[in-house]
């Protein structure tokens, strides 16, 4: 039981986390269809700021606390300018064309980031200054550390905020008006451009908020970190229902608890492989996922 | 170019170079010691300098002041095109032909391995190629046929001593029942989501490969793996391996060119331009699109059975997703369902890094670069197939 326990503990933190990378692929989908192949090294980028951030700013002598705060902002604040520069040179001038070149741009895109973060940051793990978020709570033989605290929560305040932004806010309804139809909202003074820049932002800040997290979580970061994550919160934001925010949660939660049980109960070795077999039987069974709404199977 | 034109062009590389500068220094600069600059900078200059020098060419070409370089050139270009239009094609295939038997014989060692490279990506390139170039579904996880293929080989030759010749057919049988496997539950799904799906079942393949001891001997691979053997004579040199996958090449190219003119290419062409439309006109789309993923998995199952052979071991690190990255920038690069193109784009991707050795750790930066490029400059590629229309889609 208390095996049981821990194991739904570590999942709500790990989906949290997928569930903060499922955003991106989720927004950017809902707005303009199309799979953001880079979305993965936006958050291997936040990863990496983070800890050369919080590397750089605990030198200087700033309170643990401090430190991993600023440089969350500033790594979200990194990645959501790098998210502008790539919509900008590599999706925007394809708006028009064929979906298969908008694809294959958005994987040479991700092939060049991932390989730009290779040459700058070295094929080396990199190790996260764990210390930052040492201790915990523990009951018996369940245990959670301060630093998963940390994780849920901060998750759920960015989940927030987000639903606030998208529903509460001009920007958001521009968004929404923008993903319904592009023509229509263009025509009553939307700038799609911008919103859509805004959305790749908006997306990649979340990616690097859970790169951040992951490395807190895993102790390190990797430059092809951003690979495996990202296709599992595709499959999230699949198994969710795409373009659908809260459904991006859900499966977010989901695949996470399927990992981490597939790898405490089944077989550990094995645990990439769940995620791919529910975005398979997800894709066949029920296209739409589970709060599906935007899907248009019209298009080819 | 008006200077409105020219100002805007100046106006948006400034933009984009102060942009580049912003997400370059954090990576490079921040160290725990504190700030640095002098890195940053050297990349940075070296990438301001060639910006603004293609930006200058660009401006100089649209003024037209390199017409008087460009016509000599530009003429001289319509005579290539008219001779090579004028000769027959038989000549011209003829010669290749002859350059590629002849290849082996005025070479060493080191040309060989890289020719064979070469035309083991050619076959990869080319299957790849009745996938998404022909048919038009974008498959990110073909590698795992090449796996396949190789696996088999090794693991047959290894485990019953069947011979090359004989594994040759079995690897490319079982590469297309693999890819009728990842094919059917897959290929009613639209484009895009047929492309991370594909992703995920490489991915699945190579865990598999990787963690399947009693099979596979897991990361470590498998070695020993016996070279191909005719009639006694034992393919030891590289130079008669060439050969063999020469003669695997050349099949590859004569049957992918046949497929392509024949009833089943003109249906795959007809399901990528559109798909409503081809179903519509009787094309059984679903059984085509079948069909496209399974020859395009038996091409790769071939030329892993020959990869093996020749490297005499196989490990599931060969298979991984870069892989298959690798062999689809190919097809970008040359062009989607152009045979020429493809060979094109392979001897460009595999034969002119071994040129610019010491630049290796470029090469995947390089790779990706180029396919995000095409698609903005020249989605066709460098040698754009005959047949091909504007999608449905592009007109939206």
């Amino acid at each position: 039981m208390e095996f049981f326990i821990q194991q739904l503990i570590n999942g709500i933190t790990l989906g949290g986390v997928y569930a903060l990378i499922a955003l991106g692929y989720t927004m950017v989908y809902g707005i303009i269809q199309l799979i953001n192949f880079a979305h993965g090294e936006f958050f291997a980028a936040g990863g990496y700021m983070g800890v050369i951030l919080i590397s750089y700013l605990s030198a200087q002598g700033l309170h643990p606390y401090a430190c991993l705060a600023i440089s969350l902002v500033l790594a979200m604040g990194y990645c959501a300018l790098l998210a502008m520069a790539v919509e900008q040179l590599a999706y925007k001038p394809l708006r028009q064309a064929s979906r298969l070149a908008a694809l294959l741009s958005a994987l040479g895109m991700s092939i060049f980031l991932q390989n730009g973060l290779m040459l700058t940051q070295g094929v080396y793990d990199k190790a996260y200054p764990t210390e930052i978020t040492s201790g915990g709570l523990s009951w018996g033989l369940v245990s959670v550390s301060y630093m998963q605290m940390f994780i849920v929560a901060l998750t759920a305040g960015l989940l927030l905020g987000l639903n606030l932004l998208v529903f509460k806010t001009r920007i958001g309804r521009a968004m929404r008006a923008t993903a319904q139809d592009k023509v229509m909202s263009a025509l009553v003074g939307i700038n799609s451009n911008r919103i859509i820049a805004i959305t790749f932002a908006i997306g990649a800040a979340l990616a690097a908020a859970a790169g951040i997290m992951v490395g807190l979580y895993y102790g390190s970061v990797n430059y092809s970190m951003g690979f495996v994550p990202g296709i599992k919160a595709f499959a999230a934001a699949v198994l969710g229902g795409i373009g659908n925010i809260t459904g991006a949660l859900v499966g977010g939660l989901i695949i996470g608890m399927v990992e981490v049980f597939a790898a405490g109960y089944v077989s550990g070795e094995y645990k990439d492989v769940f995620a791919f077999v529910i975005l398979i039987a997800v894709l066949y069974f029920k296209p739409t996922g589970i709060m599906g709404e935007n899907v248009d199977d019209t298009r080819v | 170019m008006t200077i409105r034109g020219s100002k805007k062009l100046w106006t948006g590389c400034a933009v984009g170079l102060v942009w580049f500068l912003i997400l370059l220094w954090p990576m490079l600069g921040i160290k725990p010691e504190g700030f640095e600059f002098a890195a940053t900078f050297q990349v940075f200059g070296y990438v301001a300098v060639a910006a603004v020098f293609v930006l200058f060419f660009y401006q100089v070409k649209e003024a037209g002041y390199l017409d008087a370089a460009g016509k000599p050139i530009q003429s001289a270009a319509g005579l290539i095109q008219r001779a090579y239009a004028k000769t027959p094609t038989w000549v011209l295939l003829g010669a290749t032909l002859a350059v590629a038997i002849v290849f082996p014989l005025v070479t060493g060692r080191y040309a060989h391995d890289v020719a064979i490279s070469v035309l083991i990506y050619i076959c990869l390139g080319l299957g790849l190629n009745v996938v998404v170039g022909l048919a038009g579904l974008l498959d990110l996880g073909y590698i795992a046929f090449y796996g396949v293929g190789a696996y088999t080989y090794a693991l047959l030759s290894l485990n019953f001593g069947f011979s090359f010749w004989l594994c040759l057919p079995i690897a490319g049988l079982l590469a297309a029942i693999a890819g009728c496997i990842i094919g059917y539950p897959t290929l009613r799904m639209r484009g895009d989501y047929l492309a991370i799906v594909t992703l995920g079942f490489g991915e699945i393949v190579r865990l598999i490969l990787n963690n399947w001891m009693a099979l596979t001997n897991g990361p470590n691979g498998i070695l020993g793996i016996p070279r191909p053997e005719l009639f006694g004579f034992d393919f030891r040199s590289l130079a008669s391996l060439y050969y063999v996958i020469l003669a695997i090449a050349v099949v590859t190219v004569l049957s992918v060119y046949r497929l392509n003119y024949s009833r089943i290419g003109r249906a795959w062409e007809a399901i990528r331009e559109d798909e409503t439309a081809a179903e519509l006109m009787g094309v059984n789309t679903f059984l085509l699109k079948l069909l496209a993923y399974a020859m395009g998995a038996t091409f790769a199952g071939f030329a892993g059975a020959f990869f093996a052979a020749r490297m005499r071991f196989v490990g599931p690190e060969s298979f991984s997703f870069l892989e298959s990255a690798m062999v689809l920038s190919m097809v970008v690069l040359g062009g989607m369902g152009s045979i020429p193109g493809v060979i094109l784009g392979v001897l460009a991707l595999v034969a002119l890094p071994e040129v610019f050795r010491e630049f290796e750790l470029y090469r995947m930066l390089v790779f990706g670069g180029v396919m995000t490029l095409m698609m903005l400059v020249r989605p066709a590629g460098i040698w754009p197939a005959k047949r091909v229309g504007r999608r449905s889609e592009e007109m939206e």
